[in-house]
């Protein structure tokens, strides 16, 4: 029998941990990437990788409550065992990485230091200055560069993957790319082909992602049949640097680090931040949520600062929306020692040193919750069955997904720090699984009719050189792309309306038709970045319609999507009875609203239009409950809620049985 | 933007400004200069100033051209990608703003590819040599495996705080640009050769020729962690043989111009010490 090798289509974090592992399990890999894998858009992660540690144990902390900060910040709408198999691996994924050299910053006595991040009372951050995401993909790199040296790992960089080829029962036997290079378009056979192309951030013109993070792999596979989960959950992160090209990341990190957010209480007040008196200072997300201060979950932290910008009109400038990141109260040399990375990023692109002059942030798009819909085998305590071929699978046979473009661990929101782990996590957990696959399979791919693979070859081939034909005239593919960024900014991110995301789709369908008219000036057949730009372009567009479908669609306030007519708001009574009537009233529209839309999106694409069902979400471990942070009335809610929970515990018990909530069809 | 736009201590910012783009078809093709007329905008930098001319396509005299080809990624200057040589300078794109190198040569901008590594297409150029630098240096920790078996070696804030800014190295190859020592290598592919028998040759010749500041830095980092040492003797071998730290001329370029500023002379200088006592020990057998 041929040798049966694994295609990993991207080498970020989890397709570079996904290698290293089947390389150790002796599996042999190639590894594709549009840019060499240590350049992947992992490099730009900031602030941390979340665990479980030794010191926040004794602080009554343990994997159950990392578990349980991921779903509640969150919102539930994660299937739970998948998360849960990640918190309790948390610990161990950072031995591991710390093993391969991260250089991790450390206490005194030589362990691992850690940070307080977003969504959680603990400081579970273990972290290598401000560029930790730069420090574990390079530990990933080097240990891939080891196997690739012992000639278990075969790396294509400065490949364009194409889409799968599926076989007549649509099992997946491989895929089509294409060399950016020489152009030349080719077929690799594999017996299981794993997708880990992240985010789809240039969907929106301008966001803290790379110019890599197109999409265009997911949308591929989506194209070619995968489902898409969740799409309309969008991260808008709360501080980041505008730019001309790109809105860079200012981590979370920044907050952790004691940095605090305001705006002067007069509007666009003209003097200097630091000679504006403490009295004169608006600190609002420390006035609105005083248990979490500047450390609430990230779509708060985002549409309160939207909120202050544009209803309140507090921006710090006028023509400009921002508002003050101020860290200007730390010492100079704890802030190099522990953020200098980031600090420098500031300094080099705005000229002006952060560590004197308060920071101007405004929210940029950041990272995509929703991504390819992927599967996963729940153990009997509540986890997940390593080694299950089903861990990480698309609804296509043999094609799997992990990392940012699967859709399975942050729910309608994710907590900072917890995206470095799902993209690790998600890459060690699917090996086991992809070499019990292999056991099973009677055939290597290499072994199939070379017809399959032709013929898959010479479609994309067609398609290309239709495109290459198309000179002169027709519309330019970088204006549309500006044209699509904007109008996605504009009306899916932190606000939501339906009259809005209505039009959007109206827009984006007509950019997608003139899109289709697209007319190159390049027309060459060497290192054409025009050509490989276009069909990124075009595939943009069954994902960004996508998002708006599932954001119209769905009449709710979940985590990161956020409509103002259905937000179910404050109690506004101070009468103890009626306050507490109108606690009653939140809860039974909370559990009304859940019971409507407690549920996963999922996409699939038709050929011209996304079709859209629903999924119940495995919630059998921790019930949902109101995600409360801040609200006006909360500890009303919150009693009534308990009271709830407590007598629907009685009835359970009664009954003799802990009967979980229904599971998901699919599970 | 009309003139007399004041922005970022660029009182008189120009209506646009003029690029002058090395450009290059192919391998082995010859170069020629090429001149772009961009608007003035606040805030660009050289990414969106090759943003504009690939949107645009058209030269100062108004001639229709393809895009000029570069290479970018992560644009805030942590992935190395869209190195390239600025106003004379080699650097990253991302973080070369335009007001900063209007005020240092007024009116014009000048982009060319990186001189020591062949180009693949105009800006973009072919830096396999530099990654195949990292294996020959063997530039990983050697573990047993990726299961679970504890935490890694216990290590001083004081170690940490010297391996960390080499850890930071992004392999942009500023530092090789720069150097004199570091001399280009080109290889043709021959008629009927096999990609597999060509990329051997290819990694051969690399192998023979200088590796650079950059990755006798990774040795010395390498080297100084508790299980990376474990390698530290075929490490220092590698460094002491042919194309090893040598050839290194002492010119220090490569610390002026890495945009990390990470030791390199630093780790150069320890290197130099390491291979010094690792052939007494080999000549003593101890």
């Amino acid at each position: 029998m041929a040798t049966k090798r694994i295609l990993v289509v991207g080498g970020g974090l989890a397709g570079l941990a996904a290698t290293m592992k089947l390389a150790e399990l002796g599996i042999d890999v190639d590894l594709m990437s549009l840019v060499p894998v240590k350049r992947s858009h992992s490099v730009c992660a900031q602030g941390g990788i979340n665990s479980v540690n030794d010191l926040t144990r004794q602080q009554g902390d343990d994997e159950w409550l990392h578990f349980d900060d991921t779903v509640y910040g969150g919102d539930f709408l994660q299937h739970q065992p998948p998360v849960k198999e990640m918190a309790y691996w948390g610990p161990k994924i950072i031995e591991l990485m710390d093993r391969l050299g991260v250089t991790f910053n450390r206490t005194p006595e030589g362990m691992l230091d850690r940070r307080r991040f977003g969504g959680t009372l603990f400081k579970r951050t273990a972290f290598a200055g401000a560029t930790t995401g730069q420090q574990l993909l390079y530990a990933l790199d080097e240990q891939v560069r080891r196997w690739e040296a012992a000639g278990k790992v075969k790396k294509y960089e400065f490949w364009d993957f194409l889409g799968p080829i599926l076989d007549d029962n649509g099992t997946c036997r491989g895929a089509v790319a294409q060399d950016l290079v020489t152009m030349e378009i080719r077929s690799f056979p594999a017996d299981a082909v794993v997708v880990g192309s992240g985010g789809p951030g240039l969907i929106y013109g301008r966001s803290t992602m790379s110019m890599a993070c197109t999409g265009s792999a997911a949308s591929r596979c989506f194209q070619s049949g995968a489902k898409y989960g969740n799409g309309e959950f969008i991260q808008v992160h709360p501080t980041a640097i505008p730019g001309a090209d790109k809105l860079r990341l200012m981590s979370e990190s920044a907050r952790g680090e004691g940095g605090r957010v305001w705006v002067p209480r007069t509007p666009h007040d003209p003097r200097d931040p630091v000679t504006i008196p403490e009295g004169e200072r608006y600190y609002f997300l420390e006035e609105r949520y005083p248990k979490y201060k500047n450390l609430v979950p990230r779509d708060i932290a985002t549409r309160e600062i939207f909120d202050i910008c544009v209803n309140e009109g507090l921006s710090v400038e006028k023509d400009r929306q921002c508002v003050y990141l101020d860290l200007t109260h730390i010492p100079k040399k704890e802030l190099d020692r522990k953020l200098g990375g980031i600090l420098g990023i500031y300094e080099k692109f705005q000229g002006v040193d952060p560590r004197t002059t308060p920071m101007k942030i405004f929210p940029a798009v950041h990272y995509s919750m929703g991504g390819l819909w992927v599967d996963y085998e729940r153990s009997a305590t509540g986890g997940l069955t390593v080694g299950s071929p089903r861990n990480q699978i698309t609804n296509i046979a043999n094609l799997y997904a992990i990392g940012e473009c699967d859709y399975q661990y942050h729910g309608a929101n994710r907590l900072g720090a917890n995206s470095l782990l799902s993209c690790i996590f998600s890459g060690l957990i699917v090996a086991p699984g992809l070499e019990n696959l292999l056991k099973g399979a009677k055939q290597a791919a290499a072994e199939l009719p070379s017809s399959l693979f032709d013929q898959s070859r010479k479609q994309h081939q067609s398609r290309h050189d239709a495109l290459l034909r198309r000179s002169g005239g027709g519309e330019n593919p970088y204006l549309i792309h500006q044209e699509l960024g904007d109008v996605m900014t504009k009306w899916a991110t932190v606000v939501r309306r339906n009259d809005q995301l209505k039009e959007a789709l109206g827009k984006v369908s007509d950019l997608y038709s003139r899109a289709k008219k697209c007319s190159l000036s390049d027309t060459g057949t060497w290192t054409n970045q025009n050509v490989v730009f276009t069909k990124a372009l075009l595939d943009m567009f069954p994902l960004a319609l996508t998002i708006l479908k599932g954001a119209l669609q769905r009449d709710e306030c979940r985590g990161a999507h956020f409509k103002p007519d259905f937000a179910f708001g404050s109690l506004t009574a101070t009468e103890a009875g009626e306050r507490r009537r109108q606690a009653e009233a939140w809860c039974d529209r909370f559990e009304a609203n859940n019971v409507k839309w407690l549920k996963s999106t999922v996409a699939q694409w038709t050929g011209d239009e996304v079709e859209i069902t629903y999924e119940v979400v495995d919630t059998s471990l921790i019930p949902p409950r109101p995600r409360l942070y801040g609200l006006v009335g909360a500890d009303d809610i919150e009693k009534v809620w308990k009271q709830r929970s407590a007598a629907r515990e009685a009835v359970q018990d009664g009954n003799g049985s802990t009967a979980p909530a229904t599971l998901a069809a699919a599970h | 933007m009309t003139d007399g736009h004041s922005h970022n201590g660029h009182p008189k910012a120009p209506a646009s400004f003029e690029v002058r783009i090395l450009r290059q078809d192919g391998p082995g093709q010859p170069s020629y200069w090429e001149r772009h007329r961009v608007e003035y905008e606040p805030e660009m930098n050289v990414i969106s100033v090759l943003q504009r001319i690939a949107a645009k396509a058209t030269t100062a005299d108004g001639k229709h051209v393809a895009p000029v080809a570069w290479d970018c990624n992560c644009l805030e200057e942590v992935c190395g990608a869209c190195t390239m040589v600025i106003n004379g300078t080699v650097r990253q794109s991302c973080s070369a703003l335009v007001d900063r190198l209007l005020a240092e040569r007024p009116g014009e901008i000048e982009l060319a590819p990186m001189t020591k590594f062949s180009v693949v297409r105009d800006l973009v150029v072919d830096r396999s040599r530099l990654f195949r630098a990292l294996t020959k240096v063997k530039a990983w920790v050697p573990v047993d495996g990726y299961y679970d078996v504890g935490p890694g070696p216990r290590v001083s804030p004081e170690t940490q705080e010297q391996s960390y800014p080499l850890s930071e190295c992004m392999s942009c190859g500023c530092c090789l640009d720069a150097c004199p020592q570091y001399l280009k290598v080109e290889v043709e592919r021959l008629e009927g050769e096999s990609a597999a028998d060509f990329e051997a040759r290819v990694n051969k010749e690399y192998d023979r020729s200088f590796v650079g500041a950059h990755a006798i830095s990774q040795a010395m980092l390498f080297n100084s962690h508790p299980t990376g040492a474990n390698n530290a003797g075929a490490r220092l071998d590698a460094l002491m043989a042919e194309g090893g730290i040598q050839v290194c001329g002492n010119a220090q370029n490569c610390v002026a111009v890495c945009p990390k500023n990470i030791p390199l002379t630093t780790s150069i200088g320890r290197a130099g010490r390491a291979t010094t006592i690792h052939q007494l020990k080999k000549w003593f057998g101890a």
